[in-house]
Parts: C-alpha cells; sequence; structure tokens
C-alpha cells in the first residue's frame, strides 16, 4: 500500500509538470508581454507609469530572459507559493485571491458529497428496481437534470427567488461578514447560503453519476458471485449490501475523476451568475482583461484540485480494492 | 448404504436429433441481416430514441430553411416594441373563430418606474398570415426570397386606423411569439437563426473531435508500446484539466481582430481539442479488444495487410460504436459553446446562437423584468435531451451481437 | 427403502424472452436418494443447469416454474418441503439455501467475489445458517479449509480468491458449498474448466467428501468419463426432456434411448482400433468438388514437411514494482523445442493449460518471433526457413499452412457474412475473379458438409459445430499443405466433437493434408494423431508413435496424464492413488531422472522406434523403464 502510494505519487509529478506547460503556453499565447500592453494602456490614458516597479517587476519575472528562463522562474515562483502579479489589481495574485481558493475548495467538497448523498441511493433504487415506474422517473429526472446546462439552472433560481421571495439568493455569505475575518458567524452564514450552488453545480454531476451507477450496478448484480452469494441463502438485502453494494461502491470512488473536473468547471461558470466569492468570476474578470498571470494561477490551481482529488479517489480505491492494493492492476 | 433400485427408464417420444438445429423464420430472417439492419431494428425498439431522432431531424431542417422559418430576418429591429413580452397565439375572438390570430399591443412608458408597459388591445385582432411574403433574406446566399411560413397581419386594423408606421418591414401586425429583446428584435427568429451556428457548432466539433480521435486512438491502438504510453498521459494530462475554465482561457486568447467565422472556427476547434481524449479512449480500447479477437488474427495469418485489417475487420467492429459515443459528446459542446457565449467569451455578436442570445439574460434584473429573455434554453435543454436519448439508444443497438 | 431425499416431478420452467416464452424444460422426473451420486447429463442448452437453479430456487429473474414439484425431504429435521411452492426469497427457502442443499459452479473465478477474503466467503454460510460464535465459526472453517486439502488453511483464510490457482479456487468453493454440511451438493460442472489432472483430483475430493458427510450429490457434466467415475444414477436430458435415466450400470451396459447410444459412439476412448470410427450424433455429407480431387502428387512425397529446431521463446511479465522494469519477471514459454513433422502425418501436441502449445502454434504461423531456433518447410524443392523470409515470400508461404482456432465464436468476424468469410482468402491472395471465386465458395461449403444457400447468412446463426467447420472452410480455400489444429474441438459439445474430428480426418486422407493437431485432450489426440508430442511448462518430454505412447508411457507426466483421463467405462475407474504416486504436474514429485532444473542438462532418451523421452543426462535406461 505504502508503495503503491509512493509510486501514485510519483507519477503525479510529471502530469503536474505538462500542465504547468500548458497553462504557461495559454498564458504566453496573446502577442507581447503584458508589461508592455499595460504600460501601453496607462500611457494611453494619460496615467504616469511607475518605472520602477515596472523594472521591479520586469526583473521579477525575468520577461527580458528567453521563454523557459520565465516558466521556471514562474513554475518555481509556483512551487514556493508566490503565485505571480496581477496587473489588473496592481497587487500579488496571492493577496488578490484571498480565501476564494478555500471558498472554491470548500464549495467542491461538499458538491461531491452532497452528489454522493443523493446519487447513492437513487442509483441503488434504479439499478434494483430497473424498469419501474420509479426508476423511469428518476431516469427522467435524471435526464432533465443532465440536460439543463448548470449556469441556466442558477440563472432559473435566481429568477424563481426573485419572483417568489423577491430577494437575490446570489453571494456565499451575508453581505455583512463580506471582507470580515473569519469567524463562527461567517461561517455559519456561508453555510446557510451553501447550499444554493451546490444543488445547482451538483445537478448534472449528481445526474450523470446515478446513471452510471445505475448502469454499474446492473452489471455487477449479473454477476456470478451474486448468485454464488444467493446460493449461501443470503437474504436478499443483506446480499446487495455485501456483494454488489460493495462493489459498485469501487466504482463510486473511482468515478471521482469523472466527476471532479465537472464539478470544478460547473462551480466557476456558475459562480458568475449567483456572484460568488469564488475564483470563478475573478477568473472570468482576469482572462476577459487579459490579466495573464492571474488567469494562469487560477487555471493552475484548478488543475491541482483536480489532479488531487484523482489521487485521492486512486488512494481510497486502493484501500477498497484488493486486487489493487495487492497486485498493482487496476479493478477490471 | 442401501441402494434403491432405480428403474431404467427410456423416453417412448419420436426423437430427431437435428430438432435443436431447426430454425423458425423469425430466426431465419434474423440470420440474413447485416449488423446495419440488426441495429437498425434494436434502435426501433428504443422509441424515445425514434422520437429523439425525429426531434433532432426537425431542428436540424428549421435550422437549415432558418430564413423561411422564421417571420422577421435575424437583425430586423422594431424600435417600438423593444422588450415586449410575447405574443399568445389565439383561434377565437369573442366566441368567433378567425384562425390563428395575435392580439396586437398597446405601449405606454410608465414615466414613473421608467418601464416600458405593453397591454394587450382585446380589440385589435391580427390574423396570421402563411406562405407569405415578408422581409427579404438571401437564402443561403443564393437567390432573394421575401418567402416565409408566416408573417404578421398586413392589416391591423386599429394602428392603421391611428395611422402609425411602426415597423421597418413595413407590414401591419407584429407577431412576436417569444416576445423581443432590448432591440425589439423577434425573439423567435433569432432562436431559429441561433440553432444554425448553436447545432452546427456541435456538428463541426465533432467532426474535428472525431478525425483526432480516430487517428491518435486508432495509433494508439494499433501500434501501441510508447506511442500508446504518450497518448496515454497525453489524455490524462488533458483530462485533469476542468473543460470550462480551460475552454474559457483558450478562447479569451482568441485574438480580438478575427472576423466572426474565424472567431466560430477557432471556437469550434478548442471544444474539440478537449473533447477528442474521450473519443480516443473508446477507440483505443475497442480497438485492443478487437485486435485480440481470434477473426482478426485469423486475417493476419491469411496474410491481409494492415489496411485491410483495419478497414475490413476492426472498423466495422467499432464503428457503430464510435458513432454512438460521438452522438453522446455533441450536446457536450453544445453547452460548451452555450457556456462560453454566455459568460462573454465565445462567439460574440453580430454572430448570434443560443448562448449568445442567453448572454442577454446573464444580469438578475433584466431576468426578473424580461423573463422571455431566459427562453433560448428551451432548445438548449429539448436538443440536449434529444442527443441523449438518442445516443443512449444508439449505443444499445450498437452491438447487436451482444445478447 | 428410505424416502427420497429429493423428488423431482414433472418439473416445468418457461424463460421470458423478448420475442414470447419459451418452455426450457418440459415436465422433467428424477429422485435423488440420500448419500447417493446422481448424474444429470446432456449437450449445452439440453436444460440441465436450469434443473439445478431450480431446485436451488436461484433461476434467473426471467425464468418461473410453471408446474411441478420439487420435494426435498430433509433427513435433519424430517421436514418435506416442495421448493417449487415457496417464493424465492422466502425464508424457508433461504434456510434450505446453503444450508441443506448447497451448489458449487463451473467457473470458481468468477463465481467467487474478488473483494471478500476466502475465509469471509467461506465461513459466510456458516453464519447464515448455523449458531456459531466468531471463534468457533473461523475454527470450523479453517477445519473445512484443511478438509479440501488447502496446504496451509489458517492463512487461506486471509487470503483473496485472485491470488490462488484455478485448482485451489474450485476447493475453496467445495469449502464453501461444504461448510454447513449440507445432505444434497449440486455440482454444475465442477471439473471443466480445469486441467485433467486437476480434475483427477477435485474428484476425488468430491468422493471421499461425500462418504465423510453422508450427503447426496447431483453432478452435472456433459463428460461421460467423469459419470462412470461418480455416479450411481444417471439421468440423461435432452432439448428439456429426460429421454433416459437409471442407474448407471443399466445405462453403461445397455443404453435404450437413441440418444444416449449415440452419445456413446461420439466419445472417443482409449484403445480404439484404427480402424474405427466415432458416429457424430448428428451426421454430416461432405462431398469433393473438382478443385479438390487428387491429391497425389502431394501424397506420393515423403519425408518431413516441417521442421521445428530449437525453439525458445521468453515472456516478459512487467512488474509493478516501484520502478517498473525492475520486478519484472521471465517465464520461459517455449524452451528449447525441436520436432518435425512428416509428410501426410498427423502430429498430436498434448500438454495442459499454459504449457507453450498455443504459443508453439503462434510462432509456426509467425504471429510470434521467437527468441532463438528455426522452423523450416519442405515444398519439395529445398527447405525454406520461415523467419528468413520478406514479406512477398511469407505471403506465397501463408497459402501452404493455415490455422484453425479453438473458438468458433471469436474466430468468424460477426459483421461478414460467411460468403465473405470463405472467400477472404482468396481475395487477399488474388486467386481468379468473383465468379471463380464464388464457384469455389460454394465447392468449400459443400467440402465441410454445409449447405451453399447459408453463404448470405452471418456467423451468428450457426452453432459451434457449423461455425467451427465454416473456419475449416475458410483455412482450406487456399489450397494449404499444413494445417495447425488449435483445440478445434475443445469448445464443442461432445455430441458435436465426433463431426468436426471425422471431417478433419477424412479431409486429411483425402486431400492428403498434413496436421499439427493440438489439445489438451488425451482421447482426442489418441483418434487423430499418428504420433505425439507431450509438452510440459514450456518443454517438450515425451515423444512417440500414438501406440507406444498411449501403450507404453515411459514420462511420468504422460503416465499422470493417461490416468487422469476418466473413461466412459464402469470396468476402467480412475485409480486416484496411481495418479498421486505418479507425481502429476508437479516435477518435484517425478523420480530424480527426470527431474530437471536450471543446473542439470537433459537430453532426449532414445527407447527405439522413435520414442523418445526427456530425462537427465545421466540417468541410465533402466531407471527410466523401470
Amino acid at each position: 500500500m505504502l508503495r503503491y502510494t509512493l509510486r501514485r505519487l510519483l507519477t503525479m509529478i510529471p502530469t503536474l509538470i505538462a500542465i504547468s506547460i500548458i497553462v504557461f503556453v495559454i498564458i504566453q499565447l496573446p502577442p507581447g508581454d503584458y508589461l508592455e500592453s499595460h504600460i501601453a494602456t496607462m500611457q494611453a490614458q494619460g496615467e504616469s507609469v511607475d518605472q520602477k516597479k515596472i523594472a521591479f517587476l520586469r526583473e521579477q519575472y525575468g520577461l527580458d530572459q528567453p521563454m523557459w528562463k520565465q516558466y521556471l522562474t514562474w513554475a518555481t515562483g509556483f512551487v514556493q507559493g508566490d503565485l505571480g502579479y496581477s496587473f489588473e489589481y496592481d497587487l500579488p495574485v496571492t493577496e488578490v485571491v484571498g480565501d476564494r481558493m478555500f471558498l472554491t475548495i470548500l464549495i467542491s467538497v461538499v458538491t461531491i458529497i452532497f452528489t454522493w448523498l443523493i446519487a447513492f441511493p437513487i442509483g441503488i433504487y434504479s439499478a434494483t428496481h430497473q424498469y419501474s415506474w420509479g426508476d423511469y422517473g428518476l431516469t427522467f429526472i435524471g435526464f432533465i437534470g443532465l440536460a439543463t446546462p448548470n449556469f441556466l439552472l442558477a440563472l432559473v433560481m435566481l429568477y424563481l427567488a426573485n419572483v417568489h421571495f423577491g430577494t437575490s439568493i446570489g453571494g456565499l455569505m451575508d453581505p455583512e461578514y463580506i471582507d470580515q475575518p473569519w469567524s463562527t458567524a461567517k461561517l455559519l452564514s456561508v453555510l446557510e447560503h451553501l447550499w444554493i450552488p451546490v444543488v445547482v453545480i451538483g445537478t448534472s454531476g449528481t445526474a450523470a453519476m446515478i446513471r452510471r451507477l445505475r448502469a454499474n450496478l446492473l452489471d455487477e448484480l449479473e454477476k456470478q458471485y451474486v448468485t454464488t452469494g444467493r446460493a449461501k441463502g443470503l437474504p436478499p438485502g443483506k446480499l446487495l449490501r455485501k456483494y454488489p453494494l460493495r462493489m459498485a461502491l469501487n466504482f463510486f470512488v473511482a468515478d471521482i475523476g469523472n466527476l471532479l473536473p465537472g464539478i470544478i468547471s460547473g462551480a466557476e461558470v456558475v459562480a458568475v451568475v449567483l456572484s460568488l466569492p469564488t475564483t470563478g468570476p475573478l477568473l472570468i474578470a482576469s482572462l476577459q482583461s487579459q490579466d495573464m498571470y492571474l488567469a494562469g494561477s487560477f487555471l493552475m490551481f484548478l488543475a491541482i484540485l483536480t489532479v488531487i482529488g484523482m489521487l485521492i479517489s486512486d488512494l481510497l480505491l486502493a484501500m477498497l480494492d484488493p486486487r489493487i492494493r495487492l497486485q498493482g492492476a487496476p479493478a477490471k | 448404504m442401501s441402494e434403491p433400485k432405480t428403474p431404467h427408464f427410456v423416453s417412448r417420444e419420436p426423437f430427431d436429433p437435428h430438432s435443436v438445429e431447426k430454425l423458425t423464420p423469425a430466426q431465419e430472417e434474423l440470420y440474413l441481416a447485416s449488423q446495419w439492419r440488426l441495429m437498425w431494428w434494436k434502435l426501433k425498439r428504443h422509441k424515445l430514441a425514434l422520437v429523439s431522432g425525429f426531434v433532432l431531424a426537425l431542428f436540424y431542417l428549421v435550422a437549415a430553411f432558418a430564413e423561411w422559418v422564421a417571420p422577421y430576418d435575424l437583425h430586423t429591429r422594431n424600435a417600438r416594441f423593444i422588450h415586449a413580452p410575447p405574443q399568445a397565439v389565439h383561434l377565437f375572438h369573442e366566441g368567433k373563430f378567425v384562425g390563428p390570430f395575435v392580439y396586437g399591443y398597446n405601449y405606454k412608458l410608465n414615466m414613473s418606474t421608467l418601464k416600458r408597459e405593453f397591454t394587450v388591445d382585446p380589440d385589435n385582432v391580427q390574423p396570421l398570415r402563411f406562405f407569405c411574403e415578408g422581409d427579404p433574406y438571401h437564402f443561403w446566399g443564393l437567390f432573394e426570397s421575401r418567402f416565409h411560413l408566416f408573417c404578421p397581419s398586413v392589416n391591423a386594423m386599429k394602428y392603421e386606423r391611428a395611422g402609425q408606421t411602426f415597423n421597418l418591414s413595413g407590414q401591419g401586425g407584429t407577431v412576436f411569439l417569444l416576445g423581443t429583446d432590448r432591440l425589439g428584435r423577434d425573439l423567435l427568429s433569432r432562436i431559429i437563426y441561433g440553432s444554425r451556428i448553436s447545432l452546427t457548432i456541435g456538428l463541426v466539433g465533432i467532426a474535428v473531435s472525431f478525425i483526432l480521435g480516430i487517428v491518435i486512438g486508432g495509433l494508439a491502438g494499433y501500434f501501441g508500446g510508447w506511442i500508446d504510453a504518450l497518448v496515454q498521459r497525453v489524455i490524462e494530462v488533458l483530462r485533469s484539466f476542468p473543460e470550462i475554465p480551460l475552454w474559457m482561457a483558450l478562447s479569451a486568447v482568441l485574438p480580438v481582430t478575427w472576423s466572426p467565422l474565424l472567431i466560430f472556427l477557432g471556437i469550434t476547434v478548442i471544444l474539440a481539442m478537449l473533447d477528442w481524449t474521450g473519443l480516443a479512449r473508446a477507440v483505443r480500447s475497442k480497438l485492443m479488444a478487437l485486435r485480440e479477437e481470434d477473426y482478426c488474427t485469423a486475417a493476419q495469418l491469411l496474410g491481409a495487410r494492415p489496411r485491410r485489417i483495419i478497414g475490413r475487420h476492426l472498423l466495422p467492429g467499432f464503428m457503430s460504436h464510435l458513432i454512438a459515443s460521438a452522438s453522446l459528446s455533441i450536446p457536450g459542446m453544445i453547452l460548451g459553446e452555450t457556456a462560453l457565449s454566455f459568460l462573454g467569451l465565445g462567439l460574440r455578436p453580430p454572430i448570434t446562437s443560443w448562448g449568445v442570445l442567453l448572454n442577454e439574460a446573464q444580469n438578475i434584473n433584466v431576468v426578473a423584468l424580461y423573463p422571455w429573455l431566459m427562453l433560448p434554453v428551451v432548445p438548449v435543454v429539448i436538443i440536449i435531451l434529444a442527443f441523449n436519448f438518442f445516443g443512449d439508444g444508439l449505443r444499445d443497438a450498437a452491438d447487436p451481437y451482444k445478447t | 427403502m428410505s424416502e427420497p431425499l429429493l423428488s423431482v416431478r414433472d418439473l416445468r420452467v418457461v424463460f421470458q424472452m423478448a420475442t414470447g416464452e419459451i418452455e426450457a424444460l418440459h415436465g422433467v422426473d428424477f429422485d435423488i436418494q440420500p448419500g447417493s451420486t446422481v448424474a444429470l447429463v446432456g449437450e449445452s442448452g439440453s436444460g440441465k443447469s436450469v434443473t439445478a437453479q431450480a431446485v436451488m430456487g436461484i433461476l434467473p429473474a426471467n425464468a418461473r416454474i410453471t408446474s411441478g414439484q420439487l420435494i426435498f425431504n430433509d433427513p435433519l429435521s424430517g421436514a418435506s418441503t416442495d421448493i417449487a411452492s415457496l417464493p424465492a426469497d422466502s425464508s424457508q427457502l433461504q434456510d434450505i439455501r446453503g444450508g441443506r442443499i448447497s451448489i458449487i459452479f463451473q467457473e470458481p473465478m468468477v463465481s467467487l467475489s474478488p473483494l471478500h477474503t476466502v475465509g469471509d466467503q467461506v465461513s459466510e454460510a456458516l453464519f447464515l445458517h448455523h449458531d456459531v460464535t466468531r471463534a468457533q465459526g473461523m475454527e470450523q472453517t479453517e477445519a473445512m479449509l484443511e478438509m479440501v486439502g488447502f496446504p496451509n488453511p489458517a492463512r487461506a483464510l486471509r487470503t483473496y480468491p485472485f491470488e490462488l490457482s484455478g485448482g485451489l479456487r474450485q476447493r475453496a468453493m467445495i469449502a464453501m458449498a461444504l461448510v454447513c454440511r449440507p445432505s444434497l451438493l449440486i455440482a454444475d460442472e465442477p471439473t471443466t474448466a480445469l486441467d485433467v489432472t486437476v480434475q483427477a483430483q477435485i474428484l476425488n475430493l468430491i468422493r471421499d467428501l461425500q462418504s465423510e458427510l453422508k450427503m447426496a450429490l447431483l453432478l452435472i457434466t456433459h463428460d461421460l468419463g467423469v459419470v462412470a467415475n461418480m455416479a450411481q444414477t444417471v439421468v440423461v436430458m435432452y432439448h428439456g426432456r429426460i429421454v433416459e435415466s437409471g442407474t448407471a450400470v443399466d445405462l453403461f451396459k445397455d443404453p435404450g434411448h437413441p440418444y444416449l447410444s449415440a452419445l456413446f459412439k461420439a466419445v472417443p476412448r482409449f484403445g480404439m482400433a484404427a480402424s474405427e470410427r466415432l458416429v457424430p450424433v448428428r451426421t454430416i455429407e461432405h462431398e469433393l468438388g473438382e478443385h479438390f480431387q487428387s491429391p497425389a502428387s502431394q501424397a506420393l512425397q515423403t519425408g518431413p514437411l516441417l521442421d521445428v529446431r530449437h525453439l525458445c521463446k521468453t515472456f516478459t511479465i512487467r512488474g509493478t514494482g516501484l520502478f517498473g522494469r525492475n520486478e519484472s519477471t521471465r517465464v520461459k514459454a517455449v524452451d528449447d523445442v525441436s520436432f518435425s513433422i512428416q509428410r501426410g502425418e498427423c502430429l498430436g501436441l498434448v500438454g495442459e493449460s499454459g504449457c507453450g502449445k498455443t504459443t508453439v502454434s503462434k510462432i509456426l504461423m509467425r504471429a510470434l518471433s521467437p527468441d532463438s531456433g528455426s522452423v523450416e518447410f519442405h515444398d519439395g524443392q529445398g527447405p525454406v526457413n520461415l523467419f528468413g523470409l520478406d514479406d512477398d515470400a511469407m505471403m506465397a508461404m501463408r497459402r501452404k499452412m493455415q490455422l484453425i482456432f479453438q473458438d468458433p465464436f471469436s474466430s468468424l468476424s460477426p459483421r461478414m457474412t460467411v460468403f465473405d468469410i470463405v472467400r477472404e482468402p482468396l481475395v487477399i491472395h488474388q486467386r481468379g475473379d468473383t465468379a471463380s471465386q464464388r464457384e469455389l465458395v460454394q465447392e468449400l461449403m459443400r467440402l465441410v458438409g454445409l449447405d451453399p444457400r447459408f453463404l448470405s447468412r452471418y456467423p451468428h446463426s450457426f452453432s459451434g459445430g457449423q461455425r467451427q467447420r465454416i473456419s475449416i472452410a475458410r483455412a482450406l480455400a487456399l489450397q494449404p499443405q499444413l494445417l495447425i489444429c488449435d483445440e478445434p474441438v475443445s469448445a464443442l459439445d461432445v455430441s458435436i466433437q465426433a463431426q468436426v474430428l471425422n471431417l478433419l480426418k477424412d479431409l486429411k486422407a483425402e486431400l492428403g493434408l498434413t496436421y499439427l493437431f493440438i489439445s489438451h485432450n488425451l482421447a482426442v489426440i489418441d483418434y487423430i494423431a499418428d504420433r505425439v508430442a507431450v509438452m510440459h511448462r514450456g518443454r517438450l518430454v515425451e515423444m512417440a508413435s500414438r501406440d507406444q505412447l498411449f501403450s507404453n508411457p515411459a514420462h511420468p507426466y504422460t503416465r499422470s496424464l493417461l490416468q487422469a483421463v476418466p473413461h466412459p467405462d464402469l470396468a476402467k475407474p480412475l485409480d486416484f492413488e496411481a495418479i498421486t504416486a505418479s507425481g502429476g504436474s508437479d516435477p518435484t514429485q517425478w523420480p530424480t531422472a527426470f527431474q530437471l532444473d536450471a543446473d542439470s542438462d537433459s537430453q532426449w532418451l532414445d527407447l527405439g522406434q522413435g520414442h523418445r523421452v526427456r530425462a537427465r543426462t545421466n540417468a541410465n535406461p533402466g531407471e527410466i523403464m523401470q
């Protein structure tokens, strides 16, 4: 197990390096460097440019140096927690970001838990009651959930809340807590607001997971070892719990890999509609204003989040599945 | 052990050793059917998939003949009808059958709230015209025409009495079945025109990612070894990006100076660039499984060249699966485009897609005041549902030899 | 006379299919007496497994019992229950299932959950049906694992099924079925997936346990040899009906129903006279067309057709260690294999699964390249080295040798019509135009006894035997000289085997073909081969003519193989002690003269008349012949 963990951690490194290179290339794609365009804009607006600061930044990011050196500076800075400099906000990215990253993680994790809590029982019900009315109904709702883009769902919910309650349900905390230091009251307020984005973001993922879980469980129910269990005289409920569900649990954990990118994607877009103080709105703003270091850091952060999520899912899976633990072979 | 005597029983019924090999006529028919026939039979049993296929065909037909189906041109502005709510179609006026018609609007600017208020005028009956002349258009860039499926009424009685001229098309009444936007453009017409972009972006995108997926996945699956390892790693890296943020980043990079058409192509390529991974994986695993089948080995041992093996044995084996998974990944692209355009990072006006239309509904105040601006959601949901159901049916039918 | 343990009366089972209802059992009657063994015999699809499932109450969801009774008289409680009348998930049935009646399946790997330990799965039934504490339960489980022959039962409790060999998995399955000491054990093809030596051990084990636990056995099998060795009572099923039943003695001596007597005539046995032919249950007629007439020119030539010299092939199994490659293990799949096949001869290659015989066939067809060694094909114009050929020459060579696969379901593309399949070799090698190809394909169909009208059908419409004949037609299309048959009948029912074997035998004589016939079934080899090579863990260990090998085997492995084959003959029961004594497939149990390890040299010892056996260099012939 320790070996497996180590190996899995080692394979993460090339993946992360590859991701960082892709992100860096994206940052570099627009013509010119940012300082140039930044200076140009500021001069065009008749503002004075702090030459000292420009020089400092130019040196800091080695913008006059070859591409690979710039990459190394950026990447090593990233490893050390220096996320770069936001030109738009004129601040280091770390300060701009504040606790947005934490909130993004919070929303993602809570959404995964929400997805599981909903998908697991429904998936089991659908599979064990295949072709019943309940199955059809749940499948249909699931399809609707799958087909409705979550940002539109957010819009609809905003609209309905506005029409019926006359309130805005945007944001992730009551206004008085914004920019306040963390406290119990603030946390409670966050939790109070959390459910809306979680439901909105989680819907399509939940629907997709129900369908995958149902298909997977149906496959497992056909397996010979289930018949063996039945032949031992196991009552149906116990049989279901001990064998197919146990097997489906593996699939469930492994499915984080499918789920996570979708959830993070969804969280970013929904955040814009619901004006959540997560990375989403800032990411989009930074992309629109071509504040590329900020955008790059966000992208990198989101990708790392996904990679770590997949790592956790793989490790959990190894714990659950002796075939991986003992043989290192993927579960087939 | 006391051995009870078991009697020796022999069945007296007539014995036909060939009885297990006899075929019924239904079986005969089944056995003469090619794989595509079998798939069609299997798909036919999947009613929802059939209905969805029909819906899809309808949508694409409408998109193809958008100029004719839409009552207005994409850019026709009705300055007097800014943010007009949808007009309902009626058949009876005061108990009398009139045929399909709409009631005209009375318009007033509420000075206190500064809101435009439209009230239905119950005396203003505007019968719809069918197969009629309306806004001129250049059909497929081929010829000029003014012919539409339906148009607003010419003789809107009340308005003529009031002697007002009110829209650029110079006709009498109005027909805004889904309301108008902030420039007074008919939303239904814009949705119909928008379907062209929204529906084709999925197809063009899937075509690009299909080619990428088959070539890359095929290389990995057929040659294996380090090519396979490399492809696997690349796919792994691409898949650990959350799609939409990466799409956003890439489309933000597209130069503002590009023409709308270039932007459209750029967005399509961006969507396809991340989407091919799923298809490539499917191709690769299917190829590896099929390559192990004895019939492929048999062809190899007969001396068949790779081209023949791929063309005659491998491709027919997984083409159906590929088509099914492709049709299941079209909705993702349509959604992707919609999301990007909605956020203002994708297509930009004057190109009109459903996402671009929805971009106007981004603001909660707009949504609260003019909820019909959210209506482009409806075709999005329908088309995605239809693709999902249809793709599901195709996937079930894709392997006709599975019992 | 005591009352029967289980009485099956007029059992009818219906399956709900997409096309309508299909009755799988049309009224089945038989009894099982306490402590006795009843064998249920029949080909696949005859309804034997459905009967077992009905008795256990584990029919698939789309099947139901429409009429009949399954009276189970529990000797322990004296209670009499009609299983057929109980709902599948009733608590009464659950008590019987696994507690009083239990079952073992054919495929132990898929029948065990890979995520639970052996101990967990074996003890489960015990905790369900008996009121025991955890410690007692585990103790009893351990004792049961020891009883079924686990070398280290305490350790076995904690292992997972995928860590065990096939034989041990089946032992675990048996332990699981027997842990509650049921009064009836149903064994559904318990040894079909196992090698013959392992099969003998498992059969022996079941018999021992049966007498020790005083339980009855319902044995489902298609192998009349297994029946002869195990059963007192035999029930023969065909197409959902019982066609014959009675004591084993009665049925083996005097089969009354045409189906059973046909089965006996269709099964290859040891010691058949060279001229004796098997009679398939369903005979086929085949005819030679004009393209396939005179083989005279080939048959007249003598000398070897194929010379195989010192083939070696090592596979590297990738390790899963921290740094990958370091821990990879190398397995010698083929180790210094040499043999030659004479023109017009059938060489049988025998060995258990994983011994490397399929690897040899792949190397011969150049689907794999060997690490070293040579293969020479004698084409009348001097030897041709197969591995020295360029692509064009190899293309020409492919016309001269063809392969027939084991699995008739995977070897034909389901998406091509039979016509396209049989025609494919002609297209690849550009033989003739479409019209002449069509004519030749029709002739090929008649050659293998198939109606040319079938040509526009797709393969999924054919039975296994028919598909195998289509494969043969395809292989013969280019009129090859050598056919490599890789287990061509092992996936077929006994009733079909004879059909294909006879066809191959006839074609060999009529067309002057040469065969390399690979099989694990010694009786089949005995029927078709002229000379036999025995393979064990990548090496050939014995080569001899058919007569010599079967009458006078020299190598301990060959002997145990021969001893382990169950004969469909009550007069020749398996001698379990002898099998154990000869050492089976484990080289450490062999006499020292045959033990070969890395540092001891081996040589071929000639015993005369081409009978050769592999032994230590310094072993003396007296020791070998004992």
